[in-house]
């Protein structure tokens, strides 16, 4: 019983103890941002690897999600016979919730852990430590480029992810389920307000990417310099983000639409 | 700095005093007092674990001491700012045990590296400058490679000249001899002396390799359970009397560092209740 209380209480401490370190790091990028400004360039092969390399999982996902949201929506919307708001509802639910929640978990697993895996290695190979001992800021050169690149990616995957959503969904209620064309665009123009619901979801997306990329790069510069250390971070990424994300979207939901 | 005119001061590059340093309870030096001067090629031997690539990264500033100074061409290198810091370490190459070199990059531009991000020198002017120092370690001819297609002895040697790009005053090599090969020992061996006395460096050596480090090292200071325990040149550490000395050099299997680690006796172990 004791030794139970006396786990509880290390695990505790443990949890406190990253999220400064969380925090403490998270100031120190920050404060690193302004050097790229001159080195556009580091933040462009980062967007490069975490964004235009994690294009294929969200084109294919968007274009999937969106044709399964047409076939269940039509289902239900067919027996009050409103199914030629097929559109509305697709859109609705693709640019509040899905884009940015399944863009954010999808990105977790394609790009922050390959960021949390490429940071820890760098660590576990004295890469960061030699680029240090060169006089060179490992926060500024290594973290910060991949921090803004997560940021920046996340939300323009998020709009591809929910338009390819909705051009699935078109093709799926058109062609197949025989809603009309003109009914499916027009409806959704006069539902979808453009603050209430576009840009609700943007700002989503901006915070995902911002947590989702915060996360993962501190997981590997925070790493245990060993394989297993950086194994264990490459999990701790993926189940950290997606705990982190969802927690956000309740958030974000209550406050925007509740 | 004191005024000790009769030592010249402005001879000793690297100055230790009386470093204590710890690690998660456990001692790693206390009272280390040793310096580094100019010109010379100074070796720090001891067994493996008692803390020689620890004091390269408290010379480096990587890690703090608990009480002790460490002073670097005059100043105190754990009273300065980041900047300042980074600016003295400009001036310090330091050669990793597994050359950490990065591994999504060329040797061309693991070479270049340093130079693009401290210069702001025109493409030509490096190409050339990378070129000259991968032809100082003899590789001109695999700046095109990946770090993964190379020998460990050719890693080593593409770090070393990454390591002086930027022609450092002090050059801190970690165990440059480990896992080495007899042929690559020879030239890294050679490599390090040569490097040393033409661009007038001055070189630390960390190693537990005694043939090697005594073939080119002026001076060398052996540590042992967070102590020097005797410095001298290679000829008088061989004439050693200290015994722990005299296993180290000769290299005894078993003397005053026993063959086996502490434990309960053999017997106990092997046929004692469970
Ligand atoms: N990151 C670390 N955390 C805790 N202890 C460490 C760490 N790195 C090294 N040590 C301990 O410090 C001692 C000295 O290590 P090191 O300087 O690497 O020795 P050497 O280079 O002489 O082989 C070792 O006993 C090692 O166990
Ligand atoms: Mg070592």
């Amino acid at each position: 019983m004791l030794g139970f209380f006396a786990l509880l209480g290390r695990k505790t401490l443990d949890s406190f103890g990253r999220l400064g370190r969380a925090t403490l790091f998270l100031l120190r990028a920050l404060a690193g941002l302004p050097s790229l400004l001159p080195r556009p360039t580091l933040v462009i092969q980062q967007l490069y690897s975490i964004g235009v390399l994690s294009l294929l999982i969200i084109v294919v996902s968007g274009v999937f999600v969106g044709m399964v949201l047409a076939l269940q929506g039509y289902n239900t919307l067919v027996t009050f016979g409103a199914e030629q708001s097929l559109g509305v509802l697709v859109a609705l639910s693709l640019l509040r919730e899905l884009g940015p929640v399944v863009t954010a978990l999808l990105f977790a697993g394609r790009a922050g852990s390959a960021l949390t895996a490429e940071i820890g290695l760098m660590k576990t190979t004295e890469q960061l430590s030699g680029m240090e001992m060169m006089a060179v800021d490992p926060m500024k050169r290594v973290v910060a480029p991949r921090l803004l690149a997560g940021f920046i990616a996340m939300p323009l995957l998020a709009a591809i992810f929910s338009f390819l959503g909705i051009m699935g969904a078109y093709v799926v209620s058109v062609a197949t389920l025989g809603v009309d064309d003109g009914a499916f665009w027009s409806q959704m123009q006069s539902a979808v307000d453009f603050r209430e619901d576009v840009m609700n979801g943007v700002i989503k997306s901006l915070v995902f990417g911002f947590v989702a990329s915060w996360i993962a790069v501190f997981e590997g510069y925070d790493c245990e310099p060993t394989s297993e250390g950086v194994s264990r971070a490459t999990t701790r990424t993926v189940v950290h983000t997606s705990l982190a994300v969802l927690g956000l979207d309740f958030v974000l939901t209550a406050v925007m639409f509740g | 700095m004191t005024s000790a005119p009769a030592d010249k001061p402005s001879d000793v590059l690297v100055d230790v005093k009386n470093l204590c340093f710890r690690r998660g309870g456990r001692v790693i030096f206390e009272g280390v007092s040793l310096q580094i001067r100019r010109g010379e090629v100074t070796a720090i031997m001891g067994p493996s674990g008692t803390g020689k690539t620890t004091l390269l990264r408290l010379i480096g500033g990587q890690l703090r001491p608990d009480s002790g100074t460490v002073t670097v061409l005059g100043q105190n290198v754990h009273k300065l700012g980041r900047d300042a810091l980074f600016r003295l370490r400009r001036r310090m190459g330091m050669l990793f045990q597994s050359g950490a070199l990065f591994t999504h990059q060329s040797v061309f531009e693991n070479v270049a590296f340093p130079l693009r991000e401290h210069t702001d020198l025109p493409e030509p002017l490096i190409h050339d400058l990378v070129l000259m120092k991968l032809q100082a370690v003899g590789l001109r001819g695999a700046r095109d490679m990946m770090p993964s297609e190379l020998s460990g002895g050719m890693a080593r040697r593409v770090a070393l000249a990454r390591a002086v790009a930027l022609d450092p005053t002090i050059m801190m090599y970690d165990e440059p001899f480990a896992g080495q090969d007899p042929i690559s020992m020879g030239v890294l061996v050679t490599l390090i002396r040569r490097l040393n006395d033409a661009l007038g460096l001055s070189s630390v050596v960390v190693s537990h390799d005694v043939v090697e480090t005594s073939q080119i090292a002026d001076t060398i200071h052996v540590l042992s359970e967070g102590r020097v325990v005797e410095s001298g040149s290679p000829e008088e550490l061989a004439r050693s009397e200290s015994a722990w000395v005299k296993q180290f050099m000769r290299a005894l299997p078993d003397g005053p560092v026993a063959f086996h680690y502490p434990g309960p006796s053999l017997e106990d172990d092997l046929l004692g209740v469970r």
